[in-house]
């Protein structure tokens, strides 16, 4: 049994790495006013493209820094069409979801074809913390992205809540009129956010292909980037709170893929239902604790004339 | 003509302009493929408007994305955004189908008319739940909508190999996850020697029943003031949150009525590859852009459909006779919704731009006049 659990939560928390990556880049999107729900097409991109250098060359930090750069291009091509343009953002990001979906399989079927594997990121033991029991198991022998995932959370929240960026990221979020009298270029930071949203999310993209699965496959990441806004609006914006509800969905979906690896006789489509199911509810029962979010969100700025 | 003229009339064509920057776009991917964009782009004009059968292909491709489009121009209206309709269509196809399975031996025209309630049904529930927990729990509807998505298909997937699979299917072992063909009674009738059917016409008159709701009646007014501005609907005295759901309910009834035609009107049965695109060849995605393209005017995304049906037609085509992937479709697809919301800011700016010289023209005339006194 004690196994078993270990081996659960070890498997919960490389599942929460692509979605803290994702979800972190997002939370800080949409404190300065900016909703992309492209972000799963960004981490097709991110993915995709990191694992075609990695198969190429065989050089990992080669793949993932290719990988953020597909993701700050597509960031860089969201924030023109939500900022610039000001278009409406929640169609323009399923426009972005559609095209990186399409463009990624494409690639695939044209340079790679057949589905095929990499060595990703191995594991990488911490000396001493992974010598702890059962802790160290679960924590501390996992590859470099999911210790780079956990420690986006505390460095986010740090950027956010205790620099002058942060206080204008989220001043910009929250009153454009009042950050823009003040003399912050709300432009700039949003294309800031978004451009840096798109790098994590082309790292949690990357994450996928080549450290938690090895391969890259049409639609390899089944609607995780919706999953993680999902988790911005359970995790209030607030890089813990996120940083929570990634833990407990992908808790959930470890849990299922066992049930599933077990054989357990519950048939397997009710199981793979089951973290939507659990978000749908979570988010439905934090009503009553609702928090408002950013004022501008999903609202181009228009300066008064 | 004059100046403001030549201004307005090119506002309708920002859009179409948009679009056709897509299609560049799309020719330059396609030359990169080492493929000639001409050919290609040849062969999907002919793959949508070659021939009669060609022709009826497109008009039946449309009729799904009609409907999603008429769902969504509601939703819109009412200011949420339903992005569930993958779901949707999926949950009414599936009703439809299954109300089909256990009434066999009905007569045909009222099955029929049972088979488009229990489509039109299934789709008004499952877009009902967002509209439910949007109005009375806050949840957002954009998420809501997307993993009702994912349940639907995982739902879809147990039934069609589990309770419903083709009892053929499990006799000669080849388990295909689909249902047996529906009973020939319950086909919708077809103009023959096409494909072309009567859901089109359906489709049709749900669009200007829409737009008469819309605009024509007095629920209609409210749910589309509560799209203009929420807090003066509710000061008026309006039930925000029952008109709400209201406008998902009827939201998803048109996309899940959608769903049913598509059943007894080209599949004659449910079947899955697993994905909810399988079925629906994302229609639930690409009526967003239709209803996007149609202004999210009901009458307006007639054409826009048809546009978007002739698209995807003529992309088969093209796919079989240049070999090119069908995921290029797919980024196309993304581009073009990309490039329509994009250019809908240009729009509105030059609709303001028109305005103020209109106003400034009523101002000189009016001064004009007071000089002449």
């Amino acid at each position: 049994m004690e196994a078993i659990i270990i081996g659960v939560l070890k498997s919960a928390i490389r599942l929460t790495t692509p979605y803290l990556y994702a979800s972190i880049g997002e939370t800080i999107g949409q404190l300065s006013g900016v909703l992309n729900l492209g972000v799963d097409g960004v981490m097709l991109m991110g993915a995709f493209s990191a694992f075609f250098t990695v198969l190429k060359t065989g050089n990992l930090g080669l793949g993932l820094l290719v990988a953020i750069v597909v993701g700050g291009i597509f960031g860089l091509l969201i924030a023109f069409v939500n900022v610039t343009l000001k278009a409406q953002q929640g169609i323009s990001g399923i426009g972005f979801y559609i095209f990186g979906l399409g463009l990624s399989s494409l690639l695939f079927r044209t340079m790679i074809g057949t589905v095929q594997t990499v060595s990703g990121f191995s594991p990488l033991s911490i000396p001493l913390l992974s010598n702890i029991p059962i802790v160290g198991e679960i924590f501390f022998r996992q590859n470099i992205l999911v210790y780079g995932a956990f420690a986006l959370v505390p460095i986010s929240w740090f950027i956010l809540n205790k620099t002058p960026l942060g206080l204008s990221i989220r001043a910009v979020g929250q009153h454009p009129e009042a950050a823009d009298s003040l003399g912050v270029n709300i432009v700039r930071i949003r294309y800031l956010t978004v451009i840096f949203g798109g790098m994590l999310s082309g790292i949690a993209g990357a994450s996928l292909s080549i450290a938690l699965l090895n391969v890259f496959q049409q639609n390899l990441t089944n609607g995780m980037g919706f999953i993680a806004v999902a988790l911005v609006y359970f995790g209030a914006w607030r890089p813990l709170s996120v940083l929570s509800g990634a833990l407990l969905f992908s808790t959930v979906n470890a849990i299922q893929i066992w049930i599933q690896v077990k054989g357990i006789n519950i048939p397997s489509d009710f199981t793979l239902m089951l973290p939507y199911i659990v978000t749908i509810v979570v988010l439905a029962a934090m009503a009553k604790r609702y928090v408002r979010p950013p004022k501008a969100l999903n609202k181009p700025f228009e300066r008064g004339e | 003509m004059k100046y403001r003229d030549i201004r307005e009339i090119s506002m309708n064509f920002i859009p179409i302009a948009a679009f056709l920057l897509a299609l560049l776009i799309g020719a330059i991917m396609i030359a990169i493929l080492g493929i000639s964009p001409l050919i290609a782009y040849q062969a999907l004009l002919k793959g949508a408007f070659g021939s009669m059968n060609a022709i009826a292909d497109t008009v039946v491709k449309a009729t799904p994305l009609l409907f999603v489009g008429l769902g969504i121009c509601i939703a819109f209206r009412a200011g949420v955004l339903n992005i569930g309709g993958e779901g949707q269509l999926v949950v009414g196809a599936l009703s439809a189908t299954i109300i089909c399975l256990v009434f066999p031996n009905l007569t045909g025209w009222i099955l029929i008319l049972i088979a488009l309630f229990f489509g039109f049904l299934g789709g008004a529930i499952w877009a009902g739940i967002a509209g439910f927990l949007k109005a009375y729990f806050n949840v957002n509807e954009i998420l809501s909508t997307i993993m009702l998505n994912y349940i639907a298909v995982y739902g879809m997937n147990y039934l069609l190999r589990g309770p419903i699979m083709d009892p053929l299917q499990v006799k000669l072992g080849s388990f295909i996850p689909q249902t047996a063909r529906l009973s020939q009674a319950v086909d919708l009738p077809r103009f023959i020697p096409t494909r072309l059917h009567l859901g089109t016409i359906i489709a049709i008159f749900f669009a200007i029943l829409v737009y008469i709701f819309l605009w024509r009646t007095t629920i209609g007014f409210r749910i589309r003031m509560i799209g203009q501005n929420i807090q003066a609907s509710r000061a008026s005295g309006i039930n925000v949150q029952k008109y709400m759901v209201l406008a998902f309910f009827l939201s998803g009834a048109l996309v899940g009525l959608g769903g049913a035609i598509e059943v007894i009107g080209v599949h004659h049965r449910m079947f899955t590859d697993g994905s909810a695109t399988g079925f629906t060849g994302s229609a639930g995605f690409n009526g967003i852009v239709a209803a996007l393209f149609g202004q999210l005017h009901p009458i307006g995304t007639i054409p826009a459909s048809l546009l978007l049906g002739a698209l995807l037609t003529g992309a088969n085509k093209m796919q079989r006779v240049v070999q090119v992937p069908s995921a290029l479709i797919g980024a196309l697809n993304g581009l073009i919704v990309i490039f329509v919301v994009g250019s809908e800011y240009l729009r509105r700016r030059q609709t303001r731009r028109v305005e103020r010289i209109m106003k400034v023209e009523h101002n000189s005339k009016n001064k004009n006049k007071k000089e002449d006194k």
